[in-house]
């Protein structure tokens, strides 16, 4: 009785497990290396808002972020302390680090990722989040 | 068995409606193709393994990677509103970029802090010959020095020498090369943006290239 309770629970873990179709905009960044094992949303970054505002070169030539999903190893420290977002997230160009949840708003347990990529679609999972690699 | 009743009925109840959308998304494409040519069997859909986009510019909350019961994704703007009045495109944002930046639709920044910088612009167009029957690429320097610094690329993605690079079609999908940025930021590869870069026609007295064996041992 009780093995025929957990393949019902297992089920049901797997169903909402299941990758749905998710419909983000084109180019979507989703980092989850550290966010999931500190309990906290993972960060989506809309490539789309900040290339009306700035300049690829503005990112990635001028703060050094790679052209890789989850290759920069951000963390919190390195944003307080001035680098990667933390360059004008800071409360003077943009709004401040208070705003957890504007940054922090991917469903939780989705993996690293630039969303609608090519990449994506051809061969997954391409993307390996840290954590997971430690493990 | 009471839990195990428990179980099947809350497993099928979940179940329900991830199914039903799952169907509602393979349906519309079908639909869609039936509306528009009136009496055609939805089998015959063109491509019908690719997935087709539900919905364009989906809203944070709606996307299926924001989380809706996060506050924080409520205050978010919708990409379909910070899109309203540019030039469009049938792939990728749905936005010309390039098309936006020239008209001066949008003036992003290429400084951090100073509005006023202007980015250091190179025109200069590299032609690239394509051996099969494709028409040859052109790389325009200009819209992408408009975006970007030439450390972006040289001499980590290309190396700046004639024929120094060997770029395939296979290398760009899987993400490196041209793909580094096309096919995840920039406009992607679909059917519908081959002739983007391939855009110089071949000269009218053109025919593909013989390979070595077959001028070795010609069949004729």
């Amino acid at each position: 009785m009780y093995k025929s309770a957990l393949i019902g629970l297992l089920g049901m873990m797997a169903m909402l497990t299941l990758p749905q179709a998710a419909q983000a905009e084109y180019a979507d960044v989703v980092i989850n290396n550290y966010a999931d094992a500190a309990g906290m949303r993972p960060a989506v970054f809309p490539h789309w808002y900040h290339r009306i505002r700035f300049r690829c070169k503005v990112c990635h030539a001028d703060l050094g972020f790679k052209f890789k999903a989850g290759g920069n190893k951000i963390t919190m420290a390195k944003i307080i302390d001035g680098k990667f977002c933390g360059a004008c997230h800071n409360g003077e160009i943009s709004w401040s680090v208070e705003n957890c949840g504007m940054c922090h708003s991917g469903i939780p347990g989705t993996p690293t990722q630039i969303h609608g990529s090519t990449v994506q679609r051809l061969v997954a999972p391409t993307y390996k989040s840290l954590d997971k690699k430690a493990k | 068995m009471k839990i195990k009743r428990f179980f099947l009925v809350a497993a099928t109840a979940l179940a329900l409606p991830v199914a039903g959308m799952n169907v509602g998304a393979a349906e519309q494409p079908v639909k869609a193709a039936k509306s528009a040519k009136g009496k055609v069997s939805g089998a015959n859909v063109f491509n019908r393994l690719l997935k087709k986009d539900k919905q364009r510019n989906a809203p944070p909350s709606e996307d299926g990677i924001h989380d809706a019961a996060n506050d924080g994704t409520h205050v978010l703007q919708p990409p379909i509103i910070a899109y309203d009045g540019l030039p469009t495109t049938e792939f990728g944002n749905y936005v010309d970029w390039v098309k936006a930046l020239d008209t001066g639709l949008l003036k992003p920044r290429y400084d951090r802090f100073d509005p006023a910088v202007e980015p250091l612009v190179m025109d200069l167009d590299i032609v690239r010959e394509v051996k099969a029957s494709m028409p040859d690429v052109v790389f325009p320097h200009k819209p992408h020095t408009q975006w970007l610094h030439c450390s972006n690329c040289h001499p980590k993605i290309f190396i700046p020498q004639k024929n120094a690079n060997v770029i395939t079609m296979s290398a760009i999908l899987l993400g490196t090369k041209c793909g580094v940025c096309h096919g995840k930021v920039s406009f992607p590869i679909t059917t519908k943006s081959c002739k983007v870069c391939h855009s110089k026609p071949k000269p009218a007295n053109w025919k593909p290239p013989k390979s070595e064996a077959s001028l070795k041992t010609p069949w004729r």
